[in-house]
């Protein structure tokens, strides 16, 4: 039984503009793309000393295989934008990336507008380790590599895969037993947290800083350590969008449907928290980014996860970069927590959006 | 060609037994209405047949051989149509549709030009190509009763499982329904099992009734030997009345034994002066 067998030719027939599926469609990411771009290019001209951007431009076409130009920048310049400004910028973008990205499949996989990347645990673990790291962890000024990040990113991982394995205990694999088990573990791990805290109370500013977020201390290390999660994490999670969309519709009629909803949530869950895990590590804790930048683009593009996800990624790069940028310049030469600076400006922004769109979330 | 065949088949839920030990044959073709009291296994009897729910005995899709099919091979032979469809806001019906298509795409891979264009005659032929580009939550309840038959219809499954088509529809929207479903089922020869609440429409389309009640068969045959005025008032624990319509229909009408209208609560409507 076929339903255009009835209708010779009618298979072979391109379907019409209006009947198109959800492509992501090149005018949207074309444009989220300029966003990026511009917003990586006035982040790396600002700061306390200015670039010029003539100069910076010629530089980085410099770099290019089989592009000779001299930029003209002094060797300070040079200096600054590459080993200051460029990884910051890049650290900022990759993190923003992933949390964006992270948080779109996080509300897909549970069907939960209220999802963001440290909906399992994965905030919370990521303190606890960051605290212990902070609180009791040798002096590492002289180690190769850093413990609080390798601290932060085993907690985040150990704090989802509780959860997982507390929410698959009953027997049951809901979405929303699974996001209760995150809410409990969540909170036993804050509470660890928060006693190791008050035990070692002359690392509260360190600890609180680093909830609160920070590009601070980037340099390519950080970028090195982010990029592997990155790349295997986007790309898995962008094959599996159309699967989320599929998700849309309910674990059941997934089912249905010839899909293991189960078997969706566990690889994109799995994938989502080693990002948020790695972006963590290097940047602390910086909320909102997971919530605001996946609503944004829906209450924009709508809510089909093939336009989603890659917007998502796009728009969150974007989006960070223009907070770390705030963050350094407003008040500098101090510098505000990064976490303040995107729920401060993300909120109204996220609210005007908000007001001004007609789509439903 | 049998359609499905159910051997011994029980069910448990949350540890209460909701099929009983259930035999059925269902010929391809056929179009069978399920019909009981709320709670005598209606959902579960499709359930268990579309494979989402763990059963004791066996069922039989078909030719294959029983418990043979993946997941995916279920999907391309039975449809389920649920009572309650899950409408995701936002999402175009031409998405929605292309949901139906999921068991011929590839884990990770994308549709085909085959996958839209069937899409689009599945739309064309339920009236529906002018909603392709509206949100599936912005239609009203029969134009989204169509949509989610259309999801299934590009299923291209050979078996139709339909639970409480028309809940929540007017009784025009119900008998569109269902003559758009015995439509397809004779273009498409479709196997169509729906289970239903109202007797008279299951009376109506469907050529075999099986009256399940505590999770077994409790009667089974053509709607004039089951809508009888005994057995409905035995398992519904119903006062009707059975009637036959001038087309040899069998219409079921409820009763209601007689009870005096309290004069000082009757309303009145009086013109004012």
């Amino acid at each position: 039984m076929t339903v255009t067998e009835r209708r010779p030719g009618r298979a072979e027939l391109p379907p019409g503009p209006h009947r198109g599926p959800a492509r992501l469609g090149a005018a949207p990411l074309a444009i989220a793309c300029a966003g990026l771009a511009g917003a990586t290019l006035v982040a790396v001209l600002v700061g306390p000393v200015r670039l010029p951007p003539g100069a910076v431009l010629a530089e980085l076409a410099g770099r290019l295989p089989g592009v000779h130009l001299r930029s003209g920048l002094t060797r300070q310049e040079a200096a600054i934008l590459w080993e200051l400004r460029l990884p910051r910028v890049v650290l900022g973008g990759l993190v923003g990336a992933m949390l964006a990205m992270a948080g779109a499949a996080y509300q897909g996989v549970f069907r939960n507008p209220l999802a963001d990347p440290y909906l399992l645990g994965a905030a919370a673990g990521a303190g606890l380790g960051a605290t212990l790291a902070i609180a009791y962890g040798p002096d590492t000024g002289s180690w190769p590599v850093d413990l609080l990040p390798m601290a932060a990113f085993a907690g985040a991982v150990a704090g989802v895969v509780a959860a997982y394995a507390l929410g698959r205990s009953g027997g049951t694999r809901s979405a929303t037993t699974l996001i209760l088990s995150g809410v409990a573990v969540a909170a036993f791990l804050t509470a660890v947290q928060t006693y190791v805290q008050q035990q070692k109370a002359e690392t509260l500013r360190e600890v609180y800083g680093w909830i609160l977020g920070r590009l601070t201390t980037a340099g390519w290390r950080e970028v090195a350590l982010v990029v592997p999660y990155a790349l295997v994490s986007t790309v898995l999670i962008l094959l599996h969008r159309r699967l989320l969309d599929v998700l849309a519709v309910g674990d059941d009629e997934a089912t249905s449907l010839g899909l293991s909803a189960s078997q969706v949530r566990l690889v994109v869950v799995g994938t989502a928290t080693l990002a948020t895990a790695a972006a963590v590590a290097v940047s602390g804790l910086i909320g909102f980014v997971g919530i605001i930048v996946p609503h944004t683009v829906r209450l924009v593009a709508g809510t089909s996860y093939r336009r989603l996800v890659p917007l998502s990624l796009v728009g969150g790069a974007a989006f960070l970069i223009l907070a770390d940028l705030v963050a350094r310049t407003v008040a500098a030469p101090a510098e505000l927590p990064i976490g303040v600076v995107t729920a401060f400006f993300g909120a109204p922004f996220f609210a005007l959006v908000l007001r001004t769109s007609r789509r439903v979330l | 060609m049998t359609a499905v065949e159910l051997r011994g088949v029980s069910v448990d839920l949350d540890g209460r037994p909701v099929l009983r030990d259930l035999d059925l044959t269902v010929p391809g073709g056929a179009r069978l209405g399920l019909i009981g009291p709320n709670g005598s296994g209606k959902t579960t009897l499709l359930r268990a047949i579309a494979g989402l729910v763990p059963h004791r005995g066996q069922v039989t899709i078909g030719d294959a051989p029983p418990g043979g099919l993946s997941r995916r091979e279920l999907a391309r032979r039975i449809a389920l149509v649920p009572q309650i469809p899950a409408v995701p806001a936002g999402m175009s019906v031409t998405d929605y549709v292309l949901l139906g298509r999921t068991p011929y795409i590839p884990y990770l891979g994308t549709e085909t030009r085959r996958d839209l264009a069937i899409v689009a005659d599945v739309l064309d032929h339920l009236d529906l190509g002018g909603f392709a580009g509206r949100a599936l939550d912005s239609l009203s309840g029969g134009e989204r009763q169509r949509a989610v038959l259309a999801r299934a219809l590009a299923q291209q499954a050979p078996l139709l499982l339909l639970d409480e088509p028309t809940t929540g529809l007017d009784v025009g929207h119900q008998q569109q329904v269902m003559e758009l479903v015995d439509t397809l089922r004779r273009d498409l020869e479709l196997t169509v099992v729906s289970a239903m609440h109202d007797l008279t429409l299951a009376g109506q389309f469907a050529d075999q009734l099986v009256l399940l009640d505590g999770g077994r068969v409790a009667a089974a045959g053509p709607a004039r030997s089951v809508l009888t005025k005994e057995v409905i008032g035995h398992h519904y624990h119903a006062s009707v009345r059975v009637l036959e319509d001038s087309g040899g229909g069998i219409v079921v009408v409820p009763v209601r034994p007689a009870v005096a209208i309290e004069p000082e609560r009757q309303v009145t409507h009086e013109q004012p002066a």
